[in-house]
């Protein structure tokens, strides 16, 4: 697998960025907010972090994924279409008639997808039975999840965060995208969740606060929770919804609609900028 | 004296055998293994046998993410709890995705008695049956239950099986076999169909000693898989008596009634007479007793037969 450095996975981030802002337009709908805010995440874990082989999608070995927050799909797509996984130019045909690419993941449609989510509050409970699955094979993979900070409000991920530790689950790291904003605004006032870093502490888990958009930090806390001999880790990465395009950043009104005509070429030019 | 043995208790021996003889196998509970029987297979694999605690979303979630890892998962609790709490999370974790799950629930029905209607599932079925690529089943007698336990095995993918707690009269021999989707026809007549399932085929067979008396003569089917349903053997049967009656445990909405009438209206109308709870809860009570208030015992199937009987052309 070719190494590839900070900067260009940073890199990989905005077009992954890119490709969720086309997806999205293309289709006339879908959650672009929460996938910008977690692109430099998804570009770390598939262009660096993650043991995987995109020919090889059920190779035993493979490091797993779980996209909790299974509203962010064309994120995950895009790199999926990146990696090699399936044609880029498949990727446009999000959420229409007959695309592999539905709204939301779905096990064995998408050579790379492990999970059927879109429903919140359920992935983490997913990961841990992978991860036990590997811990009782004696196997050495990481099962890595993403979780969305909204669906921390959802009582079963509190019931998997107390398993994850019961069966002290070393090989399972998860991350949450706390970008503050939920469907109906700052989650704070929805129904607040500070501090998650103390809330799992609580539970038992190692956890990590980073600043979810910076390679290093992310690359730097995988790497040190991998280190840990005991128990589960989580990475609360602090991030932006929207990031990436500057008016659809902080904005709640993008955590499900696409852009406009207008938006779209705006959003495609900073991208492309950036990218220069 | 009819011998009566308990489901859950022949289904804990099929999991103790599976323990022994397929290693992919892994047992789960949420803090009910004593009572669902799970503690067998706990007994034989402990490294195997995964607890939740109370916790039955998680369950789910977690069964999924095994199975999903090449796992033959066998997730039980109490069927109001292994249907209603985490519906959803069946729905897409392993009915979606058809994941390699078997949601076994023990304590089904007003049966449960003492413990009142927060604990006797009377919908599970219904909800269960709704789900695509869901089986469900429900056997008929503790042989039954043992049988179709290592037959579920051997089939990939997601399936709701109900149980009860209490013992009840033995109908097969102890080898009995099952397949999933195939009924047993019990006993030939010419008048009626009484079409029973779980607990409720040992009352069809009551019902029909009853009705031989009075000079009629019924096939009794146990329907012990609720979905595929055996259309065939609807079809053998009803075309000769013309009638029928259906018998289970659980609402006479959305379960083993609306599946036959469901087919029958679509296919072949005729008289249907369904027995089952009729839109109520259940309550604290001795199951006896349970049974007559509402409306389940042999006398109302008998009962039953004869108004389809009555409603023939």
């Amino acid at each position: 697998m070719k190494e590839y450095t900070p900067e260009q996975i940073k890199r990989k981030a905005d077009e992954l960025r890119l490709h969720v802002i086309e997806m999205t337009t293309a289709a006339g709908s879908g959650h672009p907010g929460g996938s910008l805010s977690s692109a430099d995440l998804i570009a770390s874990l598939y262009f660096s972090v993650m043991k995987h082989d995109p020919k090889n999608p059920q190779w035993e070995d493979r490091d797993r994924f779980v996209l909790s927050k299974g509203h962010v799909a064309p994120v995950l797509y895009a790199a999926l279409a990146e990696s090699g996984y399936f044609p880029v130019k498949d990727l446009v045909t999000l959420r229409k008639m007959g695309s592999k690419l539905q709204g939301h993941p779905v096990r064995g449609k998408v050579p790379g997808v492990e999970m059927s989510t879109g429903s919140l509050g359920q992935g983490l409970s997913m990961a841990c039975g992978i991860a036990l699955a590997g811990k009782m094979d004696k196997k050495d993979y990481y099962t890595y999840c993403l979780l969305g900070d909204g669906e921390l409000q959802s009582g079963q991920n509190w019931e998997a965060a107390m398993f994850a530790v019961q069966y002290d689950l070393t090989h399972l790291i998860a991350f949450v995208d706390r970008n503050r904003l939920q469907i109906e605004g700052d989650t704070e006032k929805v129904m607040g969740l500070d501090s998650l870093t103390e809330k799992f502490l609580a539970f038992g888990w190692n956890v990590y606060e980073i600043d979810g958009h910076n390679i290093d930090h992310i690359l730097g806390a995988v790497k040190v929770a991998k280190a840990n001999k005991e128990g589960p880790s989580i990475i609360v990465m602090n991030t932006v919804k929207g990031k990436g395009v500057s008016f659809m950043e902080n904005n709640a009104g993008f955590h499900g609609r696409a852009c406009k005509p207008d938006e779209y070429e705006k959003a495609v030019k900073e991208l492309k900028e950036a990218l220069q | 004296m009819t011998q009566k043995l308990a489901q859950r208790n022949y289904y804990g021996k099929a999991l103790a055998k599976l323990a022994e003889t397929n290693p992919n196998v892994i047992a789960m509970d949420a803090d009910l293994a004593g009572s669902t029987k799970t503690s067998e297979f706990r007994k034989v694999a402990p490294e195997r046998f995964v607890e939740v605690g109370i916790a039955e979303q998680n369950l789910i979630g977690i069964a999924a993410g095994l199975a999903a890892s090449g796992k033959t998962v066998f997730a039980s609790t109490f069927a109001v709890f292994a249907s209603g709490r985490c519906w959803e999370q069946i729905r897409l974790a392993l009915a979606y995705p058809k994941l390699n799950v078997k949601v076994v629930s023990t304590h089904c029905g007003i049966s449960v008695g003492a413990d009142g209607a927060s604990h006797q599932a009377l919908e599970d079925m219904a909800i269960m049956r709704a789900l695509p690529n869901m089986v469900v089943i429900s056997p008929a007698d503790a042989y039954e239950a043992y049988a179709a336990t290592l037959a579920i095995a051997e089939y990939d993918g997601p399936v709701y099986m109900r149980l009860g707690r209490a013992d009840v009269p033995v109908l097969f021999p102890e080898d009995v076999k099952f397949e999933i989707g195939k009924a047993k026809v019990l006993r030939t007549g010419t008048d009626v169909t009484l079409i029973g399932t779980g607990q409720m085929v040992a009352l069809c067979m009551e019902a029909a000693d009853m009705l031989e008396k009075e000079g009629i003569t019924a096939d009794v089917i146990d329907m012990s898989t609720i979905k595929p349903l055996d259309t065939q053997a609807i079809v053998t049967s009803v075309s000769k008596t013309g009638c029928a009656v259906t018998a289970e445990e659980h609402s006479v909405i959305g379960g083993l009634g609306s599946a036959v009438s469901e087919f029958l209206s679509e296919n072949m109308p005729c008289p249907v007479t369904r027995i089952g709870t009729r839109d109520t809860f259940g309550e604290s009570g001795d199951p006896d007793e349970l049974f007559k208030k509402y409306g389940l015992t042999a006398e109302d199937i008998r009962e039953a037969a004869k108004r389809s009987i009555g409603m023939k052309e």
